[in-house]
């Protein structure tokens, strides 16, 4: 009896104490956890205070001076206009998503096209070559891509089409989807990656053939994930500047075909920030530009983001 | 009509991972509508055997196999899509593994596969498979729900009934109790009783009462070596013709 009433006493308090000691941890544990913390909240205190920048730089303009339907419905884009500047932006509007929708076009099926192909159906040297190979073609500057975009599908796109001019949306979609292509491979095979073995044993052992199995089983299966390679794709494709501003021919107007010329969002705000006088309207409505590209990406995010989630709830 | 030819024949089966054997020379005869039961510790190239026989080897990269595999006559490596094998060869795996699909899917996949389109086909396909594997009445009204949601006795019977879709001619089924409760063994194995009426059924196994109970032969494998394969009160009796047999069965293994 006293034998147990020694223990008793003693198994009462030491769990508390371990789990005191447990949830405090040591000092190094909690600094390290308050760094991880901080680098977590960080990239939100990034997001918001690049919006708040561009925001704040273009507030005076946008709330005193702004005719915020001519804006976004005018493709008169006049900003250096002696008598009568204009500041309308649908036809960058116009430029950046026909420039992007066939990049997509483009960059969509290719991209999943070869993440299936690297994923399930290639195996051993195949399979780690063709991911090296494409994790370079990621690496590529996009300034060589505009480049390529100047000086060999411009003199290719006027030889096939017989088009006055090689830089135009056809040239800058190519250039751009080519360029999107890494990204939806490299996070669309590990989408595919991430489903179980077991689903594809199950589906194979069912009878159903290898492609049966992906377009069945696996798509569904990695559709959020799959998504979101097409979605950075095409965040990638909507923010790129450098190549769209070389290959797209820099003409601000509304593309009547895809051998029209165009401009876009981000090739106005890189070609003419440099030349305007800090704090003027031109430099205040340029960074207005910049909030509705950070709108536009917003929306695609968020389009994406309710997309998945309305599915897999379902 | 009597067919007396095996449906299964292994002739010379030798598998190895890798360069690591997994199955050494193993040849046995599968009848028709028998349940063949094969058991063996781990790692002793049972699911490796099954894996042969509709050839979902493939599937592993770093395997070899040599010797041949014929169902029904025919040697497995002669079909040149494989797809075309596996329909006729239904299979269970260890765990339930519900596709990412409702119930009804889940059935109706196979049959899909194979190119059924018309609903009332897979209607029917449907309600006789989930019917066959004693499920049914359980999910008659969750047709519609995610596979996944059922629960794990259930969804094991799920896959039996998917295996069923096609109206195999073989069953294999891998350790198919180790995720169930006892009751939901029992109801399977009433399940596969039935079953045996009309298709012939190969079901590995770690349970040895269960192969007792199950099978009409037993066969045991050991370290990629067939030690023997015979009719059950042989195996099960004294007059097994390896003492290793004798020992397993009665648990002295070791």
């Amino acid at each position: 009896m006293t034998a147990k009433q020694d223990v008793n006493p003693q198994q009462a308090t030491s769990p508390p104490d371990d789990e005191r000691k447990a949830r405090a941890g040591s000092p190094l544990e909690r600094v390290i956890e308050l760094a991880i913390k901080a680098s977590g909240f960080s990239a939100i205190l990034f997001v918001f205070a690049i919006f708040f920048f561009v925001f704040s730089t273009a507030s005076e303009f946008i709330f005193e001076k702004l005719d915020f339907v001519e804006f976004l419905t005018s493709p008169e884009w006049y900003p250096t206009s002696l008598s009568n500047k204009r500041y309308g932006t649908l036809a960058l509007l116009a430029g950046t998503v026909s420039v992007t929708g066939l990049a997509m076009l483009i960059a969509v099926p290719l991209g999943l096209g070869s993440a299936l192909f690297i994923s399930e159906f290639t195996s051993g040297s195949m399979k780690e070559g063709l991911k090296i190979v494409i994790e370079l073609l990621a690496a590529i500057p996009s300034v060589v891509w505009g480049f390529i975009g100047l000086a060999v599908m411009n003199p290719l796109i006027i030889e096939v089409f017989d088009a006055p001019i090689g830089l135009n949306v056809l040239n800058g979609g190519i250039i751009l989807g080519l360029m999107s292509v890494p990204i939806i491979v490299s996070i669309g095979e590990d989408a595919l990656k991430a489903v179980p073995d077991s689903y594809r044993e199950a589906s194979l052992a069912l009878g159903a053939t290898r492609w049966q199995t992906a377009r069945q089983v696996l798509f569904p299966a990695a559709r959020s994930g799959l998504l979101a390679a097409v979605l950075l794709g095409v965040g990638r494709a909507i923010g790129e500047t450098m190549a769209v501003l070389m290959a797209t021919g820099h003409a601000v107007q509304i593309p009547g075909s895809p051998l029209d010329s165009v401009r876009t969002l981000t090739a106005t705000i890189a070609a003419e920030l440099g030349e305007t006088a800090a704090g003027s309207d031109h430099y205040q409505a340029l960074f207005a530009v910049g909030v509705l590209l950070f709108l536009l990406t917003f929306g695609v995010n968020l389009a994406a983001d309710l997309i998945v989630r309305g599915r897999s709830s379902r | 009509m009597v067919n007396a030819s095996p449906m299964i024949e292994v002739e010379e089966l030798s598998v190895s991972y890798a360069g690591k054997p997994a199955l050494d020379q193993v040849t046995l005869d599968v009848r028709r509508n028998e349940i063949l039961a094969v058991i063996g510790p781990a790692n002793s190239g049972k699911t490796t055997l099954l894996n042969c026989i509709n050839r979902m080897i493939e599937t592993i990269p770093a395997a070899s196999v040599s010797g041949t595999v014929k169902v029904d006559g025919h040697d497995v490596a002669e079909y040149r899509d494989p797809s075309m094998l596996r329909r006729r060869i239904g299979m269970v795996f260890p765990l339930p593994v519900g596709l990412p699909m409702t119930v009804y899917e889940n059935v109706a996949f196979a049959p899909r596969m194979a190119g059924e389109r018309d609903r009332t086909v897979l209607d029917e396909s449907v309600e006789r498979c989930l019917k066959q594997s004693a499920l049914w009445d359980e999910v008659k009204d969750r047709l519609d729900d995610l596979g996944t949601r059922l629960s794990g006795g259930q969804q094991q019977r799920l896959t039996i009934a998917r295996a069923l879709s096609l109206n195999p001619e073989i069953l294999c089924l891998d350790e198919f109790s180790i995720a169930v409760d006892p009751v939901t063994t029992m109801k399977i194995e009433e399940v596969l009783k039935e079953l045996n009426k009309d298709m012939t059924i190969v079901m590995v196994t770690n349970l040895v009462l269960q192969a007792k109970r199950m099978a009409d032969r037993t066969a045991l494998l050991l370290n990629g070596k067939l030690v023997e394969v015979g009719d059950n009160e042989v195996i099960f009796s004294r007059q097994a013709a390896d003492a290793r047999t004798f020992q397993y069965v009665q648990g002295l293994f070791g």
